[in-house]
């Protein structure tokens, strides 16, 4: 008897249950929901300065988690400027001083454009359930809706927040809320998302809102979605170092 | 009296040559050391205004909570009318804006792949514009190691410190990679024109100068620029005029509600400055006190001196029937005239030197290099100063202690008694 109540706590422990899924599926579904095989869209990033807003216009080309190509369209400061990453490696090109930079080192921490993004975040895109071990905190209801509260612990070592704290809604499967905190417990950025819209049989926000808390008085960032598609054919050669400068 | 007292001066010139010259030696060497002393300590701040503060320097109020982060979002807007209004109000001092920015330089080979890379701390300075002082303030002809200095918009200047690191030579590209005023990645080439060492120490190892337009268009500020550093015509920094002058300012152009409204920082404002300023302001004090309470000194010895040496002379002129009174205010006159010439004389050497000093300086440079290594600002090249109270800080030694050692040895008629006089005379 003792024996099957072990091996029934165990099983509660080891599959965590949350409705019907278990903790991993959660974040498994959300993997999915985010990343794809490829994808191509255009997008606006709106900067909130401390004194004005700017908009950046782009399109990118995103292979897996391991190639993005992205070019800015506007405005024309940035126009013709690109940044291509290939596995762990990134590169700019700047037409103004028509040189080909590799981001590496504390560069990657600088912001995407004065963004509340840095090139950091833009680097981790490997999937969630590789990189953090997840608990479930509980379920909340906002504006409405059901959602998990999700605790991410990093299970590698080197990411840029070793802990993130998700709000997912469980029908999109989407963190519509997180905290991302650094080793010590501080946090460091916060970001949303709304628009909720299915794209190809699968959920997938048309805004996100990026707040760097480190920065005093920052207003945030908005990334809107304007096109989406999802897993179309990208030639390799998109991601050429040699096409940087053409 | 006063002509009669003259001609008895010049035509002995036991009682007129020597005193003279003893007087003028020390006014000149009163008003010299006072002007040198002053000039050093002037040198060392301007140093740190040329660099740093400025005598006056204005930046918004968010700028100013945050400048260790050098933060250019939140730099002055409409720098041109700024500036213009400045000049009408303020004539005293000539107004130049100035772009701080960090990043990195990057060395590209010829086919634009990075060879060497280090981080670079850089100074937009408005370089090209007409009338402008900032090569002379900088002291870049001097300073120049090789090339030449920035002729355009994209030349840039670096240190040699910097330039033998990177291995960056004269003539060469060179890429400024960081963020605009609103914090975008940018990337601007400039050309390096020269290398220089301002032989400060460690304080150019990672410092570029570059021609404010350049620096404007690299970093988007179009207009806009991290601070306005004034400067006084004379560059001799006035901490009691700068003080005023920076509050008055608050009071009537700054918005204590706006955090992008102009703010004014006197020198004293910066790092550590004010303590400098107070303190070498006292030690001036001290230092100037203490030699000219020794120059007093000896000139009234002097004085005290030549009154005792004429003990028989007066001894005589009161046998010959001459009241104590008389031959007592004769000698002080004396002593006012020859202390009035000894000090116009010596006034008129040592601001002759302490001018030259001004314009020419004296060179340490040697010695300097000596300290290279230390983290110490220091000029290298020592100005002295001429200031409206060396004009007249020598009448107190020249005219007012000479006037007192005569008074004192004077007191010494008062006490003798006739009956002795001809008694003391006959020995």
């Amino acid at each position: 008897m003792s024996k099957i109540i072990i091996i029934f706590l165990s099983f509660t422990f080891l599959f965590a249950q949350a409705d019907d899924m278990s903790v991993k599926d959660i974040i498994e579904a959300m993997d999915n929901n985010l990343n794809a095989k490829s994808r191509i869209l255009t997008s606006k990033m709106i900067v909130h300065g401390r004194r004005s807003s700017r908009t950046i216009e782009s399109k990118n080309w995103v292979v897996g988690i391991d190639k993005a190509f992205t070019k800015y369209l506007s405005p024309p400061r940035e126009e013709g400027t690109i940044m291509l990453k290939d596995g762990d490696k990134l590169w700019t090109y700047s037409p103004q001083s028509d040189r080909v930079i590799q981001i590496s080192g504390h560069m990657l921490r600088q912001s995407v454009m004065g963004s509340d993004m840095s090139y950091n975040d833009m680097m981790e895109d490997r999937p969630l359930v590789e990189l953090y071990e997840a608990t479930l905190e509980g379920s909340v209801e906002i504006d409405g809706r059901d959602h998990w509260i999700m605790l991410l612990e990093a299970k590698v070592k080197g990411l840029s927040y070793p802990m993130r704290r998700a709000w997912i809604d469980k029908k999109y499967l989407l963190p519509m809320k997180e905290e991302l905190y650094a080793k010590s417990g501080k946090l460091l950025k916060t970001s949303t998302m709304d628009g909720i819209k299915k794209v190809q049989g699968r959920w997938f926000p048309s805004r996100f809102i990026y707040k760097d808390e480190l920065k005093r008085n920052s207003k945030g960032t908005e990334w809107l979605i304007d096109e989406i598609a999802f897993d179309i054919d990208i030639p390799e050669s998109r991601f050429s170092k040699a096409l940087l400068r053409k | 009296m006063i002509k009669f007292l003259t001609k008895g001066l010049l035509r002995d010139r036991s009682r007129s040559l020597f005193p003279v010259l003893v007087i003028t030696l020390t006014v000149a060497l009163v008003v010299f050391a006072i002007g040198f002393m002053r000039g050093t300590m002037n040198s060392l701040f301007l140093d740190t205004a040329v660099i740093l503060t400025g005598h006056e320097k204005i930046v918004t109020r968010a700028y100013n909570e945050e400048s260790q982060l050098m933060p250019n979002d939140l730099a002055l807007l409409d720098v041109d009318q700024l500036i213009d209004s400045l000049e009408q109000d303020y004539p005293d001092f000539f107004w130049t804006p100035r772009i701080t920015f960090a990043g990195l330089l990057d060395a590209p080979d010829e086919n634009g792949e990075t060879i060497a890379q280090g981080p670079v701390i850089a100074f937009g300075i408005d370089f090209l514009s007409h009338g402008s002082r900032q090569v002379e303030i900088w002291e870049l002809e001097r300073s120049l190691v090789s090339g030449s200095l920035p002729e355009n918009r994209d030349d840039a200047l670096i240190s040699s410190k910097m330039a033998d690191q990177l291995n960056i030579r004269a003539g060469e590209s060179v890429t400024f990679i960081g963020s605009t005023m609103d914090n975008a990645f940018t990337t601007y080439n400039f050309n390096v024109s020269g290398t220089f060492n301002l032989r400060k120490g460690q304080t150019d190892k990672q410092m570029m100068l570059v021609d404010l337009s350049g620096a404007r268009l690299a970093l988007d500020m179009e207009n806009a620029a991290s601070a306005i550093f004034g400067f006084t015509h004379s560059l001799y920094y006035d901490d009691e005029a700068a003080v005023n002058l920076r509050d008055q300012y608050n009071k009537t152009e700054s918005d204590s509600l706006d955090v992008f409204s102009p703010f004014m920082l006197a020198l004293r404002d910066g790092n550590q400055m004010g303590q400098m300023v107070d303190i070498s302001g006292a030690m001036l004090a001290i230092m100037g006190g203490i030699f000219l309470v020794v120059v007093m000194v000896v000139l009234w010895n002097m004085g005290l001196m030549n009154g005792l040496r004429r003990y028989g002379e007066v001894g005589l002129r009161l046998a010959m029937g001459e009241s104590k009174g008389q031959v007592y205010r004769s000698m002080i006159s004396e002593a006012v005239i020859i202390g009035l010439a000894g000090t116009v004389i010596g006034t008129g050497i040592g601001l002759s030197l302490t001018y030259y000093v001004q314009e020419n300086g004296i060179d340490y440079t040697k010695g300097m290099e000596a300290l290279s290594n230390s983290s110490m600002v220091m000029p290298n090249i020592f100005y002295a100063q001429v200031t409206p109270d060396l004009f007249y800080i020598g009448f107190i030694p020249g005219v007012f202690a000479t006037v007192l050692g005569t008074m004192l040895a004077g007191l010494a008629i008062y006490k003798r008694e006739m009956a002795q006089l001809f008694k003391e005379l006959e020995t």
